[in-house]
């Protein structure tokens, strides 16, 4: 009776969890609900945390025996293991968010990997399917575990260059083949009556072990500028994994969660591959700079959470008589509280003064409007630099390049800013026919298209987050 | 209960559709918090680990059960603690709604507990 209770409320707190993950999760697809969300889905993850310890009414003879020591052992790992990390991730620096997020999936990864690893060398799978979701979950985890820490060391400055050697490509199609063959072998053994899992303890050993090492060699040569989608990558993984072994210990709210997350992992891997324009294998294989064109609605979201935003005008604002529209955009940014400047290059457009005219007549006050000499620091300690039409005036290479046309010309340091975003009509070059070195910084992303339309779509963006009625 | 490897497959099925939707159309500047946030859901293998564990019987079982829910945990408390910080910078002057309703979720909570 006691044991029927306690899997019922075991069975009660997973399915509550699983569906406070998902909807969390959901919440957390917008920034509106966002921080509701992750509370959500941290009761749900309470929940099932507590009620797991009812696992101890159902255990074998042999392992009630050891009860007392696994509950104590149990509660000292939770302890310290949580302690640790919550501790960590409280005092960590916001700029080092992302290698945290790595070393904390790393864990994860971990975890399934030891997971797989008691199921296999205590031999409590039953049947093929359960045999090669283990092994499936071992090799994943254990990739994910190794390159996320990989990762970590690589974001926080341990490990500071990429490191390719010749053949590197080689190496690791064939540590990843060696990886397979043991893996491949031991399910072989197994399921064709050769020898039972619990007689191989050494090749299992080895299947770790390469996989290990395949996710070290997996992470090694990829740059620092592109390891927030590898992070994503191994997030997928680990989820996978977790997902594999929640089938093999029968737990269905391991399946959903790990697969959840298996999937949106992915996704958000191409999502993000996508707003760099990159491919994924592109990122994994080779490392090299390009434009990073993004939407317009993700760029005014951006500019919607930031503290404080510069404007810098030129010819194609003109040109597309975006003025209006960019006033209307300006004025809903400050409604929601983001300190909004305009830096004014004295020969923006294709007469002196040009913008000062424009914005004037959509009615930007003057003392928003700011020149060169005078806004030109302040760069450095701004969130976002919005470049509507400019191309030239902030050609980074008229500072540093001397063989540029343009060299000597005093710029807007547009570049200096913390993100930049470019509105543009195309891929073409400005006036003066030079390529802008800008726009090819990790920093700067290019937003395409009519800059009125763009506006446009910025300001639909904005509003649609329903929050800025005060405008 | 007994999960078949062909129902098993279906709640993968389930799951992964969901995650795909879930995710979908979510804009640039979430992509971080979302991965952190997902990160925290696997964390969930927690529960995986606290049932290695208590089932060990031997001394390498319960050796590798200790170090699962010691990773397990890692993962819960670091992701949500990560989260959470990534996702209040959202939660500005205007945000008073989201606020309001999110205090208001902690209290009935602690009502609870």
């Amino acid at each position: 009776m006691l044991t029927l209770i306690a899997q019922l409320t075991i069975d009660a707190a997973d399915i509550a969890a699983a569906f406070l993950f998902l909807y969390g999760l959901w919440r957390m697809s917008s920034p509106v609900t966002a921080p509701a969300g992750i509370f959500l889905a941290g009761i749900g993850m309470l929940a099932a945390i507590l009620a797991s310890f009812l696992y101890a009414f159902n255990v074998s003879a042999a392992a009630r025996v050891q009860l007392p020591i696994n509950i104590a052992l149990a509660i000292v790992a939770l302890a310290a293991g949580g302690g640790a990390a919550w501790w960590s991730g409280r005092k960590v620096m916001m700029t080092s968010m992302p290698q945290m997020v790595a070393l904390y999936n790393g864990l994860g990864g971990g975890a399934a990997g030891t997971i797989a690893a008691a199921e296999l060398l205590g031999n409590r799978m039953h049947g093929p399917a359960q045999l090669l979701a283990t092994l499936a979950g071992a090799l994943i985890g254990a990739v994910s575990l190794s390159g996320s820490l990989i990762a970590w060391a690589k974001l926080d400055g341990v490990i500071n260059k990429p490191l390719r050697i010749k053949g590197q490509q080689l190496l690791n199609g064939l540590a990843m083949l060696i990886t397979l063959a043991v893996g491949g072998y031991i399910a072989f053994s197994v399921l064709a009556g050769i020898a039972p899992v619990i007689a191989l303890p050494t090749l299992i050993y080895l299947f770790f072990a390469c996989a290990l090492i395949f996710g070290v060699l997996m992470t090694l040569p990829i740059g620092g500028a592109d390891m927030p989608v590898v992070i994503s990558i191994y997030n997928a993984f680990t989820g996978l994994a977790v997902g594999f072994e929640g089938f093999v210990i029968q737990n269905p709210a391991l399946m959903v969660a790990g697969m959840v997350v298996g999937a949106a992992g992915t996704l958000l891997t191409l999502l993000m591959a996508k707003a760099m324009n990159r491919s994924i294998s592109n990122i994994l294989f080779t490392r090299f700079g390009n434009l990073k064109p993004t939407d317009p609605a993700d760029a005014g979201i951006a500019m919607r959470y930031a503290s404080s935003v510069i404007i810098v005008p030129g010819y194609g604002l003109a040109v597309a008589q975006g003025q209006q529209k960019l006033y209307e955009f300006v004025k809903l940014l400050q409604a929601a509280g983001v300190t909004v400047r305009f830096a004014v290059h004295p020969v923006a457009g294709r007469m002196p003064g040009q913008m000062d005219v424009l914005l004037a007549e959509a009615g930007v006050p003057y003392e928003l409007i700011v020149q060169l000499e005078d806004i030109n620091d302040d760069f450095a300690n701004t969130d976002i630099a919005l470049v509507i039409g400019a191309n030239d005036v902030v050609n980074p290479a008229a500072r540093s390049d001397k063989s540029s046309p343009i060299f000597g010309m005093p710029i807007l340091n547009v570049d200096k800013a913390k993100r930049v975003f470019v509105i543009k009509r195309g891929e073409g070059k400005g006036y003066a026919g030079i390529v802008n070195i800008l726009f090819y910084g990790d920093n700067c992303n290019m937003v395409y298209g009519d800059a009125q339309a763009v506006l446009i779509k910025m300001i639909e963006a904005v509003r649609g987050l329903g929050l800025s009625s005060a405008a | 209960m007994i999960i078949t490897g062909v129902v098993g497959l279906y709640i993968f099925m389930l799951a992964a559709f969901s995650g795909w939707v879930i995710i979908g159309g979510v804009p640039a500047i979430l992509h971080t918090p979302l991965m952190s946030g997902s990160n925290f859901v696997h964390g969930i293998v927690v529960v995986g680990g606290l049932y290695t564990l208590l089932n060990a019987s031997t001394v390498q079982e319960q050796v590798i059960g200790f170090f699962a829910v010691l990773l397990g945990a890692g993962n819960v408390a670091g992701g949500y603690a990560v989260t959470g910080r990534m996702l209040a910078m959202f939660q500005s002057a205007p945000h008073k709604a989201a606020h309001a309703k999110r205090s208001h979720a902690k209290a009935s909570h602690s009502k609870k507990a």
